[in-house]
Order: C-alpha cells, then structure tokens, then sequence
C-alpha cells in the first residue's frame, strides 16, 4: 500500500484526487439535475420522484455517506493544495500581476469559488434536506416556500452563477489532469465541457425562476 | 541601418544576497539603441553604474541567442517580457517606447532562492532531472541509427518538447509556482521516443517526486506556463506527463 500512500501525497496524487472527486461530484450534480428536471411535470411528479428516492431504503444512508465523505476529501485536498501553492509562491509578490493568457476567471478563483460552494450547500442541505417534511407540507411545497422568499432567490441564482465558474474550469481542468488533452479534440472538449455545466446550471435556474413566476401550480 | 533611440526609466530589483532584504532601485536612462536588446540594455545601464563606482546589477546570461536557458526575469510582469515565445536575451528595446517605465524582477517562487538582484538559483531543476530525465545506452560503437525506426509525427513531438531550454520561466509565472511545464517537456521528450523506455516506469514518479522535495507547488492548470514559454512548448506535454505518472504510479510493483 505504500506506493498508494506514496501518489496520494504527491502533487500529481492530489491532482488525480481533486480531479476524481470532481468528477464524482459532477456526475452526482448531473444525476440531481435531472431528477430536480420532474418538476418541469408538477407537483406530483416531484413529490412522487422524492418518494421514489426515499424508498430505497438502505442504499440511501450507503449514498449519503459516500457523497459526504467524496466531498469533504474534495474540500481537504482543495485547501491543502492551496496552501501549499501559496507557500511555493513564496512571501515576496511580483511587483506588477499580468495575466500573459491562459488564466480564466474560473481558474484564477477556484478556492474562492470553492468555498462559496460549500457555504451554498449547507444553507441548501438547511433548508431542504433538514426540514419537516409531512403528507400535507411534502417537499415540493418546502421547495417553493423558501424559493419564493426574494433573498433565497438572489442566493441561488448566485450559487449557481458560482457554481458555473467553478465547474467552468473543473471540467475541462480534470480532463487534462487525467491526460485527456489532443490538439484534434481540444476545441470540441472545451465546448463539451462548457455546454454540459451550461445546461446544468440553466435547468437550476429555470427551476428556481419557475417556482417565483408560477408558485400557484406547486402548491397543495 | 538607422536606429532609434529611447529614454526610459529602470525600476529593478536589488538584493545583495540570499538573505539580504531586498528593494526596488529606479534608474533613468537617456539615448538607448532601439536595436539593442534587453540584455544589452542592461549592459549599458551596468557600465554606467561601474562608472559611478557603483556596484552593477547581477544578472545571468550566457548564449544571448536564445537557446541556452540562462537569461531571465520578470519584465512588467511577464517572465521573459511582452514578446512571445522570446527569452529575455531575443527581446529587443523596440519592444519598449520613449519614456516608459520598465519594471525588472528576478523570478520568485520558494523554490528558486534570489542568490543577488536578478540571479536566483535554479540548480533544483538540475536535481529534477538528475532525479529522471536521462535514459541509460551503453557503451561501445554505436548502432545503425536506421535501424530504430521513428514515425516522423511523433519525432516532431519529441522535438517540440525537446525544445525546453530549461530556464525555469514557467516556475516563475506559475500562480502556483510549479515547474510543470518543464517537468512535462523532458519527460514527453523521453517517453515519445524508443530509448525512453527503460526508464518509463519509474521516470515520472522520481522526477515529480524530486520537484515537490524542493519546494515547488501544485500545477492548477491555469495555463500561464505555455503562454510565457520562450519555447512555445505546450501544456499538451503536461497531460502526457500526467498518463505516464498515473502508469508508473499504479504499475511500480511488477
């Protein structure tokens, strides 16, 4: 195991872990995407997808502490990583900061986004994932309750604003850590990458906007 | 041929050593050649500090024909200055216009310590390749060269990467301080090509190994490697890297 232990804590072995779990992460943001999609179908093809879910049984707690332990090694390696970056920079800035190419906006905040993120996510987790759910007060109505208050709103328009930047780099950054990178392909994976975090984030959006503009047809 | 001349003022950093506090020195010079480059520039501005009686400006350099990796700093802000693809030594005063301020720094990052104003010591990227970048031949006559035979598109690539001068501009405007760009170049070199194979397995493990053990960063894939490269070598060399990595690290045990 000791070479394992040995990658893991290279520069090269964070990277694959930052680019796995990314990958992970993504692929469940994905998979959440399209079932959040049912409520394009109403009320009760929401509430029936919820209930579906919940009637997994075990596999439920078994997923929950996977994504919960993908994502806490995601944020510890980020953050890692970026203070050991900071420290090999070292003390003494550059007098005058270019950007000669190559840095994006997504690439220069990635922490900043990343911990956004995180915050996004517990306030999200706060108010849909620990809350009440009853027969009369079913998920659906939590879900538009608390997106209808305008400062929920502005904050998960903005999350996912965030979020696009993050992934906005994410995506196309894991490929080339895994060695994903030919010159014949690299303008289609760069718009591959930006259509699938692009379709994400807008059916996220779409949703939320659809909750403020047409609450009547969700609620019980 | 007639040439220009310009007036500009040099706010360069000076460092009398390793441990030394450092600061920013500004000089005004008068009637410099446009066609002189920016080393030359330098020269100028040191033999008129000399004759002052005061000490010069230290800074490397060697071929002055941009392929021996010895010249660098950050000129305004870019390693190697405005011109693409060019080292400090190819770059050229008409690059700069009457009057302007040029700002000179050493490359920073922990892992290249200033020894005097623009000198820093980037003997790490000789460990780096002590460490892996080599392949073993054996002695004695040598073979038909004819006789290993080399598609010509993957020669091209080698080459490409085998272009790296090695002056650590990549290290030096990395965000992260990362020599990755150099590290991914000399082992594309070397894993394109038959003679590189005895070493693949082990060659990426040992070379990253040694760069994290001198102080290096991360690589975040921001790019700015290949954008400052006075080579113009591309981070297409890094994921290549990053395949041979991720084969020697989970095939070491056989």
């Amino acid at each position: 195991m000791s070479w394992f232990i040995q990658t893991c804590r290279s520069s090269l072995g964070k990277k694959y872990i930052m680019a796995l779990t990314g990958f992970l992460l993504g692929g469940f943001l994905l998979v959440h995407t399209i079932g959040n999609s049912t409520i394009f179908w109403g009320r009760e093809a929401f509430n029936a997808y919820a209930h579906h879910l919940h009637s997994l049984g075990v596999f439920v707690p078994i997923f929950e502490i996977g994504l919960v332990s993908i994502f806490i090694i995601h944020v510890i390696t980020g953050v890692l990583l970026f203070l050991q970056n900071r420290s090999a920079r070292g003390g003494q800035k550059y007098e005058v900061e270019t950007n000669p190419g190559g840095r994006t906006w997504g690439s220069q905040t990635m922490i900043y986004t990343g911990a956004s993120i995180l915050v996004f996510i517990l306030i999200h987790l706060a108010n849909f994932h620990f809350v009440e759910k009853t027969e009369i007060l079913t998920i659906s109505d939590v879900v538009t309750k608390v997106l209808n208050n305008p400062g929920f709103t502005l904050l998960y328009v903005i999350g996912m604003a965030v979020l696009a930047l993050h992934i906005s780099h994410g995506f196309w950054s894991l490929l080339q850590t895994f060695g994903i990178n030919t010159p014949q392909y690299n303008n289609a994976i760069r718009v591959v990458t930006w259509a699938v975090a692009a379709i994400m984030i807008a059916v996220f959006v779409l949703i939320t906007l659809l909750l403020v503009v047409s609450q009547n047809q969700l609620l019980g | 041929m007639s040439s220009k001349t310009i007036n500009i003022i040099v706010k360069i950093w000076r460092q009398t050593g390793p441990h030394a506090k450092g600061n920013f020195e500004d000089h005004a010079l008068k009637d410099i050649s446009t066609g002189s480059s920016f080393l030359e520039m330098l020269d100028v501005m040191n033999e008129a500090l000399a004759n002052k009686g005061k000490e010069p400006i230290a800074f490397d350099h060697d071929c002055r024909e941009g392929i021996c990796g010895m010249c660098g700093a950050v000129v305004n802000g870019t390693a190697h200055g405005p011109e693409k693809e060019t080292t400090l030594c190819q770059l050229h005063m008409r690059s700069f216009k009457d009057g302007d301020t040029i700002i000179i720094e050493p490359f920073r990052a922990t892992g290249f310590p200033i020894v005097k104003d623009l000198i820093v010591d980037r003997s790490a990227l000789d460990s780096i390749i002590q460490a892996g970048g080599f392949i073993s031949v054996n002695t004695g006559s040598p073979q038909d060269a004819n006789s290993i035979l080399i598609p010509q598109h993957i020669a091209e690539q080698a080459m490409d990467a085998a272009a790296c001068i090695g002056c650590g501009a990549c290290a030096a405007a990395c965000p992260n301080a990362a020599p990755m760009l150099f590290i991914g170049a000399k082992i594309s070199q070397l894993a394109l090509l038959p003679q590189g194979q005895q070493e693949a397995r082990t060659r990426a493990v040992s070379m990253v190994g040694c760069m994290d053990e001198n102080g290096f960063g991360n690589c975040g894939n921001e790019r700015v490697c290949e954008n400052v490269c006075p080579k113009g070598i591309s981070i297409r060399h890094i994921a290549r890297m990053n395949r041979e990595y991720l084969k020697g690290a989970f095939a070491q045990s056989d």
